[in-house]
């Protein structure tokens, strides 16, 4: 049966061998890798003076690097901008790399690190970004607000703006998995709003699932359906409850179930507080719900003065 | 040899099958060349337009099985129009016309039509496999045909395609005397499936070794299937939303400790918690398990049926293990060879705690000696992790590591993660295709150059400073066959520096890096034997016409590619091959 990884390499495991001894017997014959040596090359004389700049600061020297094996050289040393180099290739000199290179550890020369985490303190080499960032382009896939947010436009720097293509997950995948979280809620999504999933976990079950909380417009509706999807947990693990569940639906059901079960219904707030579910307006609720947790009901003994609380911001709401 | 009759030199190339091998036999002389090709039974070919039907049949008149790929990698991502090309209808029509005796077609990322399909079906007298990975264009009524058609189909295997279904009767159309299915894999159709169709054809088919089923087979279903079925070696399980009953539950699991012969196991969209503990009983057989769809089975869950499988070879699952699923992991798959972790939450902005970092990695590499292969999507890592990884395990084939904040660097040190990925290349002699990000500079790139010597796909985005990274690859990889990049600053003095290299490599994709459309000419005056395509959506005009100043205009999308058979025809309106 054909794996994506068969279709993708025709394996071949008997390899040439006769590349491998061009290669170990060339020795110095370091230019190959820069392809910038007087041999062979580049007829880049017409273009951009980049490749001529690099004979100048590239030499044999620098193929001479050596590896921090762990334990011997620490690999976590501190910054610099010239670091040691690692691998051996010849007896040692401590030519560095290259000159040009800047900011190593701080930073990226692409307004792209810029926009999508301003609030860390990243390096920003002028030379290098005003080429690669003040472009005319709109072709590219990195979206329109990279350019926004360097004009110092109003609009927030996106936490995680949607960069197309990335993460590198098939389409295939991604469309699955999403359809995966569709169906885990038993009511139909409305359609216009967006949707809020929030999971909802339970103590002891094996699984976890999402509900879409737009979907409902009470706590009943809520209690109905978190009751349908851990019914038979319960009843599992009660035994002697019978086919008593499944049938009924009604709004109290899954509190009366849960607690004469000694299981309760709580949610974690934005500020991450876990509160008991049923104390707030419903429509606060889905507003600062973010995760909802069956806890067993000892479990939730600590929770006891958060409805007072809710109670009393309720009040003065 | 020379002396011996064509027949026996024949005989002798029978044994030889590796395509590499092949290719070298036909170089050594006219008269081999000739044996060969006339022998040939397989032939794969990696880009759908570097040759055409009629040279292929010309030059192998006895083919049997055909391996065509077509949209290039990063299509997966949606970084390709959709109306790119890699259109299988013109081969199969000239494959019709001129009689092969084609038996299978493996196809990965084509477009394929439901002409297409009923075309092959009633071409092809002795068909008989027919694999689609990521394929589009189709609706079950080009299936229809080919279950009606084929008469000694043994092997219908679609994997991730994007299929129209059209609810028929697809299935029902497998004729009554059709008994020769080995394996049958339709777990990307979206709609509903005829049981009773799939049960009797499942039923009549003593050799099935290969089941894959999709999401509309329930559980008792399913139960009835594996009942009749117990030789199944394969199998790919639907998706149940509501929990068993008692019985139900006692049946599936009497169903499946018959199965003694399960080796591999995957599907479980959406699995109810107990119909993946009905499992437990098998698993020590278990050499594959692909639970990457399971999306909503909670980490402790899942670690605990990786318990049991201690011959697990294959694993592909979700982030949703946790690192400390991973150390288990390693404690008990001592077999592992290939793991891939997928990311879970790829529409939510919370942090997931439970996500894998270079922890699990570390624990994977030093507990699973034979780990040779793998896929890593995770939020952080480290050069001294990495390091670590090289010096546990340095027989990698395969080392794809996606760090999912584009140029993250090393988050204990903040330096950039060239050290480590050098460390991989470095260590891993044989590494074949390596997938790098995070924060990486150039050095990265010259560390590959040196090393990966057989390095055969690179896969780089958001990477580098300068055109030398891209130069010190081109240069230093001689094995490179597939170079892809993104969003990284190389520019035209890496294109243009050898132009000569791309005679080597199958393709060179880049996409918003620094190449000008002028660059672009230059390559396609100087190396007429490629065809460089440039991809702008965006733009709906003749990108020739537009003035002299535009020769400096970066090119989005860049997609270049060795051929035989010049440009082609069937391009779309945003595709201008130069």
């Amino acid at each position: 049966m054909l794996s994506e990884e068969e279709l993708q390499s025709n394996v071949s495991v008997a390899s040439s061998p006769t590349s491998n001894c061009i290669s170990k017997g060339g020795g110095l014959k370091v230019h190959n890798y820069f392809g910038l040596s007087d041999s062979s090359s580049v007829e880049s004389s017409t273009l951009s003076g980049n490749v001529e700049d690099d004979k100048a600061t590239i030499s044999l020297k620098a193929t001479e690097l050596t590896l921090g094996l762990p334990g011997s050289q620490s690999p976590a040393r501190e910054t610099e901008l010239d670091e040691k180099p690692f691998f051996p290739l010849l007896p040692t000199k401590d030519e560095i790399f290259s000159s040009s290179q800047k900011n190593i550890a701080s930073g990226n020369k692409r307004g792209f690190s810029d926009t999508m985490y301003t609030e860390k303190n990243w390096m920003f080499p002028e030379a290098v970004a005003t080429q690669s960032v003040v472009n005319k382009e709109v072709t590219q896939n990195i979206p329109k607000g990279q350019l926004g947010t360097l004009n110092n436009s109003s609009s927030p720097p996106a936490a995680k703006a949607q960069i197309v293509g990335w993460p590198p997950v098939r389409s295939y995948r991604k469309n699955t998995l999403a359809t995966t979280c569709k169906n885990s809620d038993e009511v139909d999504g409305k359609p216009g709003s967006a949707a809020l999933f929030v999971k909802v976990s339970m103590d002891g079950a094996p699984y976890l699932r999402k509900v879409d909380l737009r979907s409902y417009t009470n706590y009943g509706e809520l209690s109905s359906a978190l009751e349908k999807m851990f019914t038979t947990f319960t009843l599992g693990q009660c035994g002697s409850n019978g086919a008593a569940g499944k049938d009924m639906l009604s709004e109290t059901k899954l509190k009366n179930l849960l607690n004469g079960k000694d299981y309760v219904l709580t949610y974690e707030d934005k500020d991450g507080d876990w509160m008991l579910v049923g104390d707030v307006p419903w429509e606060m609720f889905i507003d600062v719900c973010k995760k909802l947790k069956i806890m067993k009901g000892a479990d939730a003994i600590g929770l006891a003065a958060a409805p007072r609380a809710m109670e009393k911001s309720k009040m003065r709401a | 040899m020379n002396y011996f009759p064509d027949e026996v030199i024949e005989h002798i190339f029978d044994f030889i099958s590796s395509h590499k091998d092949r290719n070298s036999i036909s170089l050594v002389s006219k008269s081999w060349h000739k044996i060969e090709r006339c022998s040939r039974k397989r032939v794969f070919i990696g880009n759908c337009y570097a040759i055409n039907p009629e040279r292929l049949i010309e030059r192998f008149p006895s083919l049997r099985s055909l391996t065509l790929k077509g949209k290039p990698h990063f299509a997966d991502f949606n970084l390709v129009p959709h109306e790119w090309g890699g259109f299988v209808h013109p081969w199969i029509v000239a494959l019709a016309k001129a009689r092969v005796g084609l038996q299978e077609l493996r196809l990965k990322r084509m477009v394929v039509s439901d002409e297409s399909l009923e075309l092959l079906s009633r071409s092809f007298a002795s068909f008989k496999s027919l694999v689609l990975v990521s394929c589009e264009g189709f609706t079950t009524d080009g299936l229809a045909s080919v279950a009606a058609n084929c008469r000694h189909l043994r092997e219908l295997d679609l994997q991730e395609n994007e299929i129209e279904d059209h609810r028929g009767q697809w299935l029902n159309c497998f004729p009554e005397s059709s008994t020769a299915l080995t394996s049958l894999n339709f777990s990307c159709l979206k709609g509903e499936t005829n049981l009773a169709a799939l049960e009797r054809l499942v039923a009549r088919s003593p050799n099935l070794e290969s089941l894959k089923v999709n999401r509309a087979v329930p559980l008792d279903a399913l139960t009835r299937l594996m009942s009749c079925a117990p030789q199944l070696v394969d199998l790919g399980v639907g998706s149940y939303e509501n929990e068993p009953d008692q019985e139900s539950f006692m049946k599936l699991m009497a169903a499946i400790k018959k199965c003694t012969e399960l080796r591999s196991l995957s599907g479980f969209s959406e699995v109810a918690p107990l119909c993946l503990s009905a499992f437990y009983p098998i698993c020590q057989n278990l050499t594959s398990l692909n639970l990457s769809y399971a999306a909503e089975i909670q980490g402790n869950h899942l670690i605990r049926f990786i318990q049991f499988c201690k011959r697990l070879q294959r694993l592909w699952i979700l982030d949703s293990i946790g690192d400390k699923g991973l150390e288990v992991g390693a404690s008990t798959c001592k077999e592992l060879q290939e793991l891939r972790v997928f990311p879970s939450d790829l529409h939510d902005e919370e942090d997931n705690d439970t996500a894998v970092t270079e922890i699990g990695l570390v624990a994977i590499s030093a507990g699973c000696p034979k780990l040779h292969s793998i896929l890593y999507f995770c939020k952080q890592m480290t050069n001294a992790a990495l390091i670590t990884v090289a010096k546990n395990c340095p027989n990698f084939i395969r080392f794809r590591l996606c760090i999912l904040e584009p140029n993250k660097p090393d988050h204990t040190t903040s330096q950039s993660l060239d050290e480590g990925f050098g460390a991989i290349v470095q260590a891993c002699k044989g590494l074949r295709r390596l997938s790098v990000s995070g924060l990486l500079t150039d050095k990265v790139f010259l560390y590959i150059g040196m090393y990966a010597e057989q390095l055969e796909m690179l896969s780089i985005a958001f990477a580098g400073d300068t055109d030398k990274g891209m130069l010190y690859v081109l240069n230093g990889c001689k094995k490179m066959r597939k170079l892809e990049i993104r969003d990284s600053p190389f520019g035209n003095a890496a294109l243009l520096a050898d132009v000569d290299k791309y005679r080597t490599m199958r393709s060179l994709w880049m996409s918003s890096c620094e190449v000008t459309l002028g660059g672009c000419k230059r390559l396609a005056r100087n190396a007429p034997w490629l065809n460089v395509e440039i991809i702008n959506e965006n733009e709906n005009n003749d990108l020739m016409e537009r003035n002299e100043e535009d020769e400096r205009e970066k090119v989005d999308r860049l997609y270049l590619y060795r051929t035989v058979v010049g440009a082609r025809k069937d391009a779309p309106p945003c595709v201008t091959i130069l």
